[in-house]
Parts: C-alpha cells; structure tokens; sequence
C-alpha cells in the first residue's frame, strides 16, 4: 500500500490566489512542500521531476527574492528555466499584456510565473494561454506562494497554526501578502489582528474575517506570531503619512511594542525590509525571535510544491 | 408620406397621462394626428389598411440623456450612422451627445461639423451638447451664449467634472443669464483619483482602488450650495448611491435641479464585477446592492427624473486588459429599455413611471417638445413586445463597439417597429 501513487488532489489548474484553493488543497501542497525541506539542505540538490518542462518566470515588477526562488526552485526540480523581466521591454513598447502572453503561449511552456503590478493581471494571463499559471503576486490582490512559505514557517516553529494568535501589522492596504495571508491563516484556523494607520487599512476589512486595531500596542496584545509588512512607498502616489519617523514611533516594531505580544512570539517579514522604518534593526536580526531567513529558506521548498503539483495537472 | 393606422394597441404616453388601450394615426406629412382609445375603426376610412397590434405596446420615442459617439477622432468606435442604427433598435428616437471627442465639442465651428454629419448619417434626432471649459480642462468657460445659438442643447464636461469652486460658480451665474442647462458628473477627482470600483469590501478583496461614495456626495453637496445663489438649470447627470440620493432628497424642498441614473446602477451592484470583468469598469462605479435598491426607490419618489443608457462604446481592445489599464464603460442604448423593463417585470416600479423617465422627464429638463404622443407633432414613437424573452449577445449588437456589461443577461420585452417623424426606420 505504501507505493500507491497520490491521486492528483489539487482542485484548481492554476495557482492564482489562495481565496480558489480549499483547505485539502493547502494541506497538500504544505505536505509537499515539507519533503523539499530537507533536499534544499542537502549536498545533491537536484532532481529531474520536471526534466524536459519549461518554465517561463514572466515579471512585470522588479523582484529579487520571489524571483530567485522561483528560478531556483524550478531549476533544482529540472526544469528548464527562463526569466523574463518585462518592466522596460516589451510593455514600453506598447505590447498588452495579452500579446506578451500569446507570443510566449507560442513557445509551448508548461507553467508560467507572473508577477504584475495590476491586481486581476495573473486571472487574466490564465485565461490566455494553455499552460499552468502561478501567480507570484498581483497588484495588490495576492501573493499565494508568500502565504503559504509563512504558513510553512508557522508550522515548522509551532507546529500547528490552528489557535494561534496573529498578528499582521503595517501597510496593509497595498499589499497582496496581508490579503493572502489573511485568507489563509482564517482558512486554517488561527485568530487575524490586522494592524495599521486608518490611511493604510482597506475599507471594510472586518468583513474578512478579522480583527482591525489602529493601535498596535492593542493589536500585538497576546499574539503568537508577528508579522511585519513593508512600507510600499512606490505604490503611494499621495501622501499617506506623515513621516518615517513617526510612522516607526506608532507601528515600528521595537522591543518595547513586542512586548505586548507573548514571551515567545515569533517576528516574520516578507522582506524586503525597510529596517528602522517598520521594524527595528536588531530585532529583524534577533535569531531567537526573527524567522525572517528561515522564510526565505522555505520559500523555496514551497515553490519548488507548487510548481510540481501545477506542472503535473 | 401615407397615413398609418394602428388599433388596438396599448398605449403610454405619460406627458399627457395616456394608459389605455386605443389607436394611433400618423398624417401624411409624419405628424400624430390622432391618439387614444377614441381612436378605432370607426375612425379609419373603409379603404384605408390599418395595422392590428394585438395590445402590443405604443410608447414615444426615448429621449437618451447621455450617449457618447465617436464621432469626431473616434470613429472606430462609433460613429452617428452606427450610433444611429443601435438607438433605433432600442426605441431610442432622441440622444444627447456628450463633448468627449477629438476635437472637443467647445467652439462654433466645430458645431457646424457635428449638426452636418449628423443630420447627414444619423435617422434619429441628435442634440448635441458642448463643453462647459475649452478642451475639457476645467480652466475656461467655453462660450455658451453662442454655441446655444448654434443649437447647442446642454453643457457638461461629459465625465469630466468642474472641480474648481470658484469656476464652477462663475459657469452658474453665465448659464443663468443665458439660461442654458448645465449637466454636471459628479465626482471629486482628488478623492477618487486613480479609483476604479467603488471602496468596499469587493475593493479591498479585489486588490483594486476604490473610489469612496463620498467622492460623489461632496460634489452634490458644493453644486447644490453653489446654486442657492444663482439657480441655473442644473442637472446632476448620474448618481450612484444612497448618501447622494438622501442630499438630493433634502436638497429638492429648496432648490431646483434634476437629476438622473445610469440603467447600469439600477440593473447591476459591486459583485457582479466578479473576477475582473473589465466590461464592469463604470463611471460612477457600481455600489452595493443597498445602494441600487435605494436608486429604485429614488425613481418610484420622483427624486430622481431621468434614466440614461450611459453608452460609452469602447473597442473590445481596450477592455482587453488588467483592470486597471481598462477604459470605463459600457455599450448600452440598444439595452436601455429592455433593462429598464426588468424593473417592471420584477414589480419594483411601475411601466408608466419607466417610460416617463426615458420620455418626458429628459424631454422637459432639455426643454424640446420630444418623448410625447402630443397631437400635431413628430410621430417619434416605438411598439414594444413587452413579454417577448430574449437573451443579450455581444455578436448581435448593432453598435460598433460590443462592450456591453450584461452579455447573456435573459431579458424580457423587445422593441419590434421604431418610428421617426412617422417613417418607420427599424423593423426587427
């Protein structure tokens, strides 16, 4: 019985945002994901379960760590690897999104990649074209992959993420990982506090499911897991805050704030970090509270999951 | 022209509180020469062939408050021979042109243009309006006085609003010396910049920006202010939610204006956007379901007059793309009524309330003696199948451009014959 070959679990062709896959969906993609956990420790690393399939990483947004992950996460599965950067290529030349993705579709991949500044971007490629389509981030809609390496990381330290108590905190109303991770964490049963300025918190976000504070003294109270989002000056176009420094005085995470949350709360960042602005500089390097490495770590063993379980459908 | 006589049809005119089953007689020279239930074969010389319409319905031509034609610089997305063809299909026999073309409708001399090439290429009346500042900047008054000469209806921005104050007070005191009809889009730019759907829970889910109610209100409030002064004709061209609706309400015991609704937010809410349909993409943006339901009300308490179509014809290119880089609009005059009667057939208000917001209301703000079955004028009129079920196709839109935002909507009741100064131009 121990050789039966898993049936195909996961309910979606794509991977477009956490809100389409269901709990069974995760949980599988989590237990695979758990298995390249130890191969990315080990001497050989590669494998050939994706030999002769092409991947085309498609990003329309300057990335280094999503990127990479992804690159690196296909080329340790076999897989032939392209990366494209398209935010001064093509677009400037006045090609839609659309006509990149029919030419690319053009080449026969197995699983395109795609990181785009408009929110939907990912949705609509995958109406277009023929291949799988993981989305690594949209606008500010989602960022499933994200979520779900933080998912793994909870696990990982905690063993369980059920119960748990979680705090998001910062410039929630641009980012695509608070929404995913928002949807995900609900979904496996932990407790959401959502912490930001009233200028940064998207209108009716109770209505997800979780708890709002514009105080983060309130907010961190009690919580297991702190998690600390970047301040996305690019994507504000007007004035949101006042300044950085009184942004860190009231939503930084300093000593004297994480003491709020409980003794042995974990501090996670999607990174990139503005240190100083959003969190203090030794607590992003306190190997006893920050898990922030360890999230890039596992990055990789989340996407190296979910591109054999997307490239297999 | 030969006389026309039809009996037995069910006849709605509003302006001139006509519901009843009769007849109607168009003169040789296509005027309405006679109207109602005394009218019947008695009526009709023995000779004469007349048309039996079975109770099928007899309503004046609509009066389309707000359409936008390509024509000129966008004539590839619609031009008046085009736009003319689709309002015929819909009973629509009157459209208001908005200014949002390329060269904007803002001087004399272009008027010549647009009055030409629409009496040329369009069957239908077309009434032009013109800018309310020079090249849609909302920096200078265009010349009201003279353009209104020129047989100018309106003025608006189209869906541009005056966000300056103090401009807009000044384009107040001109539009009253020279009373003429201002139509204003409602929306603060500042407050809903770079806004696509309304702010809300489908907002923040969709990771899109949304653009606050309150964008709208404001612009209400500082209009209807700015009007106790100098009370021009004003009319606010659409509203879109339940706090506007409540500031007209209040505003309506002291000043005088109208206002009018988009058929797209009496029809559709927030959700039906679903996974980005860019088609959706409106201005103003579809709210919630409470907000729509507060607009049916606002029909059936006469707070609000008018309903327009909103046709902004957009090339399935330019809806093609992430929502965001999207255009804004739907394609909607052939829709218009029949959307419209689904109000109807679902009893939230009653045929001749729909009618009189499609017909006279617009024709009376506009002043133009259209949108009625009076006897002695133009026989503009529509029979209507009122149960006939059908199902919306972009395929067979007759508009250049498709983009309709209720592509497989099942709708109820169809404009079969579609009359114009008594010639009948559109025959399904």
């Amino acid at each position: 019985m121990a050789n039966v070959k898993k049936a195909i679990k996961i309910s979606q062709k794509h991977l477009l945002g956490i809100q389409d896959l269901s709990i069974a969906d995760v949980n599988y993609i989590l237990s695979e994901a758990k298995q390249f956990i130890s191969l990315n420790k080990s001497k050989n690393k590669k494998l050939d379960i994706l030999r002769g399939k092409t991947q085309i990483n498609l990003f329309f947004e300057p990335s280094t760590r999503t990127q990479s992950s992804f690159e690196l996460a296909g080329k340790r599965l076999g897989a032939d690897v392209m990366s494209m950067n398209l935010n001064n290529s093509a677009i400037k030349k006045g090609e839609t999104l659309i006509d990149t993705a029919m030419t690319l579709n053009a080449m026969h991949p197995d699983i395109i990649v795609i990181r785009h500044q408009d929110s939907g971007a990912s949705n609509l490629l995958s109406q277009k074209v023929n291949c799988a389509v993981l989305n690594a981030g949209d606008g500010r809609r989602e960022h499933p992959t994200q979520a779900l390496l933080d998912a793994l990381t909870i696990i990982d330290r905690k063993e369980k993420i059920e119960g748990l108590k979680i705090a998001i905190c910062g410039d929630i109303v641009h980012s695509r990982v608070a929404r995913s991770n928002i949807y995900l964490l609900n979904m496996l049963g932990a407790e959401v506090n959502i912490i930001a300025p009233s200028n940064l918190m998207p209108k009716d976000i109770g209505k997800l499911g979780v708890n709002s504070f514009s105080d983060m003294k309130k907010g961190l109270k009690d919580c297991d897991i702190v998690m600390m989002l970047r301040l996305q000056n690019e994507r504000m176009t007007s004035s949101f805050l006042s300044s950085n420094r009184e942004y860190y005085e009231y939503y930084g995470l300093t000593p004297d704030k994480l003491e709020f949350a409980k003794d042995d709360a974990l501090i996670m960042h999607p990174g990139p970090m503005n240190r100083g602005i959003e969190i203090d500089t030794r607590l992003a390097d306190d190997i006893n509270r920050s898990v922030i490495k360890e999230q890039v770590e596992l990055g990789v063993a989340v996407r190296m999951a979910c591109l054999k379980i997307f490239c297999e459908k | 022209m030969k006389k026309k006589y039809f009996l037995n049809a069910n006849i709605i005119d509003p302006q001139n509180s006509i519901e009843e089953i009769g007849g109607l007689i168009i003169d040789e020279n296509g005027k309405i020469e006679a109207v109602g239930k005394k009218v019947n074969t008695n009526n009709i010389p023995s000779r004469e062939k007349y048309i039996d319409l079975k109770e099928k319905y007899i309503i004046p031509g609509i009066v389309d408050m707000r359409v936008f034609v390509g024509e000129p610089g966008f004539e590839y997305k619609e031009n008046f021979r085009t736009l003319s063809e689709a309002a015929l299909s819909g009973g629509v026999t009157s459209v208001v042109t908005m200014p949002n073309t390329n060269p904007v409708i803002d001087n004399v001399s272009i008027v010549d243009f647009l009055k030409r090439r629409g009496r040329d290429k369009a069957k239908i009346n077309i009434f032009p309006t013109a800018s309310l500042t020079k090249n849609l900047e909302g920096t200078n008054m265009t010349e009201f006085g003279l353009l209104k000469e020129k047989g100018i209806i309106a003025f608006t921005d189209g869906y541009k609003t005056i966000q300056n104050t103090r401009l807009m007070s000044r384009i107040m005191r001109s539009a009253y010396d020279l009373n003429c009809l201002v139509m204003q889009h409602v929306e603060d730019s500042e407050l809903s910049k770079d806004g696509m759907i309304n702010d809300g829970i489908v907002s923040t889910k969709l990771g899109l920006q949304g653009i606050s109610e309150l964008a709208e209100k404001i612009i209400i409030e500082r209009d209807l202010t700015l009007l106790e002064d100098f009370n021009c004709r004003y009319h606010v061209s659409q509203i879109s939610s339940q706090k506007s609706l409540e500031v007209i309400k209040k505003r309506k015991e002291d000043v005088d204006f109208t206002c009018g609704v988009s058929i797209n937010n009496l029809s559709l809410n927030e959700n039906d956007i679903g996974d980005f349909k860019t088609f959706l993409k409106l201005s103003p943006p579809l709210r919630t379901e409470e907000d729509r339901v507060a607009l049916i009300k606002g029909i059936n308490n006469d707070l609000i007059d008018v309903i327009v179509s909103d046709h902004k014809p957009e090339d399935e290119e330019q809806k093609r793309l992430t929502f965001a880089q999207a255009s804004t609009g739907a394609s909607g005059i052939e829709t218009l009524l029949p959307l419209a009667l689904e109000l109807f057939h679902n009893e939230s208000v009653k045929l001749k309330k729909i009618i009189k917001t499609l017909t006279c209301n617009p024709a009376k703000i506009l002043k133009i003696n259209k949108g009625n079955l009076t006897v002695g004028n133009d026989a503009d009129f529509c029979i209507l199948d009122i149960n006939k079920p059908w199902v919306v196709k972009k395929e067979n839109f007759i508009s250049k451009s498709k983009n309709t935002s209720i592509e497989n909507r099942k709708l109820q009741g169809k404009i079969t014959n579609t009359f114009v100064k008594g010639e009948e131009l559109f025959k399904i």
